[in-house]
């Protein structure tokens, strides 16, 4: 790429053609602060914080969108820039609630971190502040007076998802970010996965957390609360007590979450061993017998969502299979319950998750297979991290244990399973010995591995050339799936989607902030995890072997179909609007000391 | 085509349509054809002539009498009198003091130079024939029969046309960024969303000569390379919406819209497109925005239109009246065009003083005459004999002036007129009260994109509220210019970077007043209403 030379500070840059001020200037390790900016999306130059003098320019630009030209010169902190930059962050404040210290942000809040940065001791306009209505119809909960307005989520919805859920209305001052018309979360097309909470700067979304129901349950003698944990959140929990990206911290966190007082700390990697059998053998079962195909695998509960709104016709493609979470809380209240001969209604089944539609997933009417609700709670990786600092557990330092039994066992493949990639190469290293009857030499399938937004390969196996292809991120799936429409995967066996960007690694519960370094360093974990185990294949799994001969039978048995698989439901693409109130801007005086005027 | 004796021009403007245009121009019919005499006089519905006052206006040609404060009871006595007697009707003549933009032998403008404004209050703009007649559509031919698109781009080039909307970018400039701009499709739109408050301008020009505009669009069609042309009308102008498709139509049914336009071989058609009312949709962007079905607000610069606009391509965004330039330029050259103005603002400009003024309407200028000279000489003064106080430059967005610069003359190279609107202010008003009006209008229209004007205009309008209550303080004035400055220079758009450019170049000159507000609790002229004051001292 052409190269071209330009002064920051007075410092010589030499940067690429097409590239940003602030490109350029974080390539030279020059700081500018920046709010609406975040890494993954595309720059909207709103908040004007990274506004920057450009000599020849009539006005400040803004760094993250102005490009660079040769012989630019560019100041970051003159008297100009500091007192705009100043008053920015100030009017924001204006705007904003001081309530910092009950913030669920509180010291991890980018409008907080600025405020201190610049040393802004007083807010000098003292008039109407925003106040509106919190939204908690869905998992993912809403508080407009925190929003700046940035327009984060609304370009993650957009962009990254193409779901579109979020949108500004209204106009100047009264402009707000709303679900479609001007409806709750819960009425419009949402996919709950938390991907807009995941690059909120404040407060203003998080997700619904049921840390006080489970707290209870655990102090409930007659209750039996048991906890499995997702195969990425081994990858990223260990950053909620401030340790690098990257860091597997698996047997730690068993261990905190047995200091918690769960009765069982159990694992979904060993259901997700059990969905690669069932899974692996549909998709067998499909190719011999001429079903439809290629199929599309079930675990991501957002994803699921995003296919019944959009390509309701399409949804016969998709693996009847439950996600491993379901899976394990149908066989919690089962197969467990039976062998630890508990009361199922005495059971509490809680499931600690990267996700936040893994909150509307155990909601669902389908998934109360056992007679009871399958999974009772679910906790993101965030909160059950919050769990844990509640109750003075110092993660880092504590020693290691393993997970109990029965559904402690798993293998390398499952846990892959966190990563972009990792259903479809757990997949193909069962269906290789499966088919074939012999097993694959190098496990490692790195046509499937890696952050591109949709990755495909072809697989012998046996005399059979299988191919498969991976997406990430629904605005990918989206092409996928009109692919499909148009014929292009016609001859494709197995396509495996993830939601969120990197897959679950990049989930909508994952520890805060977020950005493709992060979720490589999260990936890399699992990889290495994978690379830990002894066994590395799901159909070696001693226990799911087990589970199979006492209680199952066989994968897709008449057992398996009544509590591991699942249908779905074709979803209307209406915006329901169930209250008229709620749409409408309220905003009253903070301070009516001063009395405002308005015609 | 049938000879007419005299022609009649009934202004049917939307405020004359309101106060009963549309009767008395069937009232005149009735009255004519009752007399025999339809087959000599011809009814014509123009667009707005600016003549305020009781009622609807006429013209009566050859004469060019403007009658103002017409009634149907009326129609009668100037029937008889004037078309079949030929005694003008004395009592409804227009005096000095009910203006008209019609050039009349009762009232010399002699500083008016019309070029844009020729045709208007004189044709029918309904009549593509009476504009051929008056010389249009000659400027289309001489520059798609024998001209080069890069000679026009070259002419225009020359001519050091700049943009008549308010930020005079060189049109000649744009055109040629365009030109060159990679891109098959390419686009011509031409800005008619008029929202700056004081400008009719481009109204009189949409609704009084619309085939003026057209034949501007398709030259500069013809010249950038594009074969589709967009006028983005505001939402409220219905009337002129009305009558750009009328002419669009006939323009399309001579063969001078369409496939083919005279036999050249060029093709290029029009739409019309309307706005629904933000101010904001003026912005060349946010219209662009608007015009793809989006929410109306500015887009991140750069790209610019011309090599990012419409739907991604390359697009030319000019204002009405910087259409209407182009036809006299290709028809007379460059070197006439540049022979009028000053040294940097060449051409004439249609100025639009309003407000405190006796004569309000649309003069057209050339470029450098004072602002005393259009002011006192053209709209007559200040209205009933009061001291001016203070002109708004071109609308609230431009800066404030008061008596020190009527000697100023009104181009670039000194005080720059904006997009023509004067608004004018008597020494009766409060500053106060014209700045809180100003900021309502701002808060009112800001889109809510950016942080510097979304929140800016909102305190802005608070503060202000406050002083006119008594309420304010004498520290608020520091923080308020502080406020202005960072809103201009970190807005992102035009809108947030000029909304507080009045409060800024008044602070200068009123200052005094608005300590008065602050320190004293005392509003000099007696508008403003004080009401925190009363409210404490009980």
């Amino acid at each position: 790429m052409a190269k071209v030379n330009i002064k920051i500070d007075g410092q010589d840059v030499i940067c690429d053609a097409g590239s940003t001020i602030l490109e350029a200037a974080q390539s030279a390790g020059i700081y500018i602060p920046t709010l609406c900016y975040h890494s993954d999306l595309i720059p909207d130059g709103v908040c004007r914080v990274c506004s920057v003098e450009v000599k020849g320019q009539r006005t400040l630009c803004a760094a993250c969108c102005f490009p660079v030209s040769d012989g630019m010169e560019v100041m970051t902190h003159t008297p100009k820039v500091r007192e705009a930059r100043r008053m920015i962050v100030e009017l924001m404040l204006a705007n904003h609630p001081g309530e910092c210290l009950t913030c669920s942000k509180n010291q991890k809040c980018e409008l907080q971190k600025f405020a201190k940065e610049l040393g802004i001791s007083d807010i000098r306009f003292k008039g109407e502040r925003r106040q509106y209505d919190i939204d908690a119809s869905s998992p993912i909960i809403r508080d407009p007076d925190k929003c700046i307005l940035c327009g984060r989520c609304v370009r993650t919805c957009d962009d990254i998802q193409s779901v579109g859920a979020l949108h500004p209305a209204y106009r100047g001052w009264e402009t707000l970010v709303v679900p479609g018309l001007g409806g709750e979360l819960a009425d419009v097309v949402c996919v709950n996965c938390g991907q807009c909470i995941n690059r909120c700067p404040t407060g203003a979304l998080k997700a619904k957390d049921p840390a006080p129901e489970i707290w209870e349950a655990i102090y409930d003698p007659t209750k039996h609360v048991i906890v499995q944990t997702a195969p990425a959140v081994r990858a990223s929990i260990g950053e909620e007590f401030g340790l690098p990206p990257g860091t597997r911290v698996t047997k730690k966190m068993v261990t905190a979450l047995k200091m918690l007082g769960f009765d069982r700390v159990m694992d979904t990697d060993f259901t997700a061993d059990l969905t690669i059998m069932e899974e692996g053998s549909e998709l067998i079962k499909r190719i011999k017998e001429g079903g439809v195909l290629p199929q599309i695998t079930s675990c991501s509960p957002g994803w699921i969502k995003f296919i019944e709104y959009y390509y309701p016709e399409l949804l016969p493609h998709v693996s009847t299979c439950k996600s491993p979470q379901q899976m394990f809380g149908a066989l919690a209240k089962t197969y467990y319950a039976q062998k630890m001969n508990i009361d199922p209604k005495n059971i509490v089944s809680v499931s600690i998750m990267p996700c936040t539609a893994k909150k509307f997933e155990c909601e669902r009417p389908e998934m109360y297979s056992s007679g009871y609700k399958d999974v009772d709670y679910v906790l993101t990786t965030r909160e059950a991290a919050g769990m844990m600092k509640e109750a003075g557990i110092d993660l880092p330092n504590l020693r290691e244990s393993e997970y109990d039994d029965p559904f402690g066992m798993s293998t390398g493949a499952a846990v892959i399973f966190g990563n972009t990639g990792g259903v479809m190469e757990a997949a193909l290293r069962t269906a290789y010995a499966l088919i074939t009857g012999r097993e694959l030499e190098k496990v490692e399938i790195e046509d499937v591995r890696g952050m591109e937004g949709v990755r495909e390969t072809t697989i012998q196996i046996g005399d059979l050339p299988v191919k498969a292809a991976v997406a990430h991120g629904l605005a990918n799936a989206r092409q996928v799936l009109e692919g499909i429409k148009s014929g292009r995967f016609a001859d494709y066996a197995f396509i495996e989607i993830m939601c969120c960007p990197g897959g679950c690694i990049g989930g909508g519960g994952q520890p805060q902030p977020t950005n493709e370094e992060i979720r490589k360093a999260r990936a890399r974990a699992i990889y290495e995890e994978d690379e830990s185990m002894t066994i590395r294949k799901s159909h070696e799994n001693p226990a799911v072997q087990k589970l199979y001969e006492e209680f199952l039978g066989h994968p897709l048995s008449h057992k398996s179909h009544e509590l591991l698989h699942t249908h779905y439901t074709p979803r209307e693409r209406r915006t329901i609007r169930r209250s008229e109130e709620t749409s409408k801007p309220k905003t009253t005086k903070a301070d009516s000391s001063k009395k405002v005027k308005v015609d | 085509m049938a000879f007419y004796r005299a022609h009649i021009l009934v202004d049917a403007g939307p405020s004359a349509v309101q106060k009963g245009a549309m009767a008395l121009k069937a009232a005149l019919i009735d009255e004519i054809k009752k007399r025999g005499l339809d087959k000599e006089i011809k009814v014509i519905e123009t667009g707005d002539l600016g003549v305020p006052g009781g009622g609807p206006a006429l013209v009566i040609y050859p004469e060019g009498i403007t009658y103002a404060g017409v009634t149907t009871a009326d129609v009668p006595e100037i029937v008889e009198e004037h078309l079949i007697k030929g005694r003008q009707v004395k009592r409804l003549v227009y005096t000095e003091t009910t203006p008209s933009i019609v050039e009349t032998p009762d009232r010399a403008r002699s500083k008016e130079m019309r070029i844009i404004l020729k045709n208007v209050g004189v044709i029918d703009p309904t009549s593509i024939e009476e504009y051929i007649a008056a010389g249009g559509y000659e400027a289309l031919g001489k520059a798609l029969k024998t001209m080069k698109p890069e000679e026009i781009i070259a002419e225009v080039k020359a001519s050091q046309l700049k943009g008549r909307g308010g930020a005079a970018f060189p049109t000649g400039l744009k055109w040629e960024f365009t030109a060159k701009a990679a891109g098959q499709e390419k686009a011509v739109v031409c800005n008619a969303d008029e929202g700056e408050p004081g400008n009719f301008k481009d109204r009189i020009l949409l609704e009084g000569d619309p085939h003026q505009i057209i034949e501007g669009m398709v030259i500069a069609g013809y010249a950038v390379g594009a074969h589709d042309g967009f006028i983005y009308i505001r939402g409220e102008y219905r009337q002129a919406a009305a009558c750009m498709e009328r002419a669009i139509g006939v323009a399309r049914e001579m063969g001078l819209l369409g496939k083919n336009i005279l036999d050249t071989g060029f093709d290029f058609d029009i739409q019309v497109f309307r706005g629904a009312g933000a101010y904001i949709c003026g912005e060349e962007t946010a219209l662009l925005e608007s015009m793809e079905g989006k929410r109306g607000q500015s887009r991140m610069k750069p790209p610019f239109p011309p090599t990012y606009g419409l739907t991604g391509s390359p697009t030319v965004v000019n204002n009405v009246e910087t259409f209407c330039n182009v036809p006299h330029i290709i028809n007379n050259g460059a070197e006439w065009y540049t022979g009028i103005g000053t040294s940097q603002s060449k051409g004439t400009k249609i100025l639009t003083p309003c407000g405190d003024v006796l004569l309000p309407g649309a003069y057209e200028v050339p470029f450098g005459v004072t602002l005393r000279e259009v002011l006192f000489n053209m709209a007559g003064g200040i209205k009933s004999g009061r001291q001016l106080k203070a002109v708004m430059m071109g609308g609230p967005s431009g800066a404030v002036v008061g008596q020190e610069s009527l000697d100023r003359r009104l181009c670039a190279e000194d005080l720059q007129p904006g997009a023509g609107a004067l608004i004018v202010v008597d020494e009766d008003k409060c500053m106060v009260d014209i700045m809180h009006n100003i900021a309502q209008f701002f808060y009112h229209e800001c889109c809510g994109q950016c942080v510097p004007c979304r929140e800016g205009t909102k305190r802005m309008l608070e503060i202000l509220g406050w002083w006119t209550a008594g309420a304010g303080s004498e520290s608020d004035i520091k923080m308020l210019e502080q406020l202005a400055n960072t809103m201009a220079l970190s807005s992102r758009c035009g809108l947030g970077q000029f909304a507080g450019v009045a409060f800024k170049t008044s602070l200068p000159l009123f200052e005094e007043e608005y300590r008065a507000h602050l320190k004293d609790k005392v509003c000099p002229t007696g508008v403003c209403p004080m009401d925190r004051v009363l409210e404490e001292v009980k």
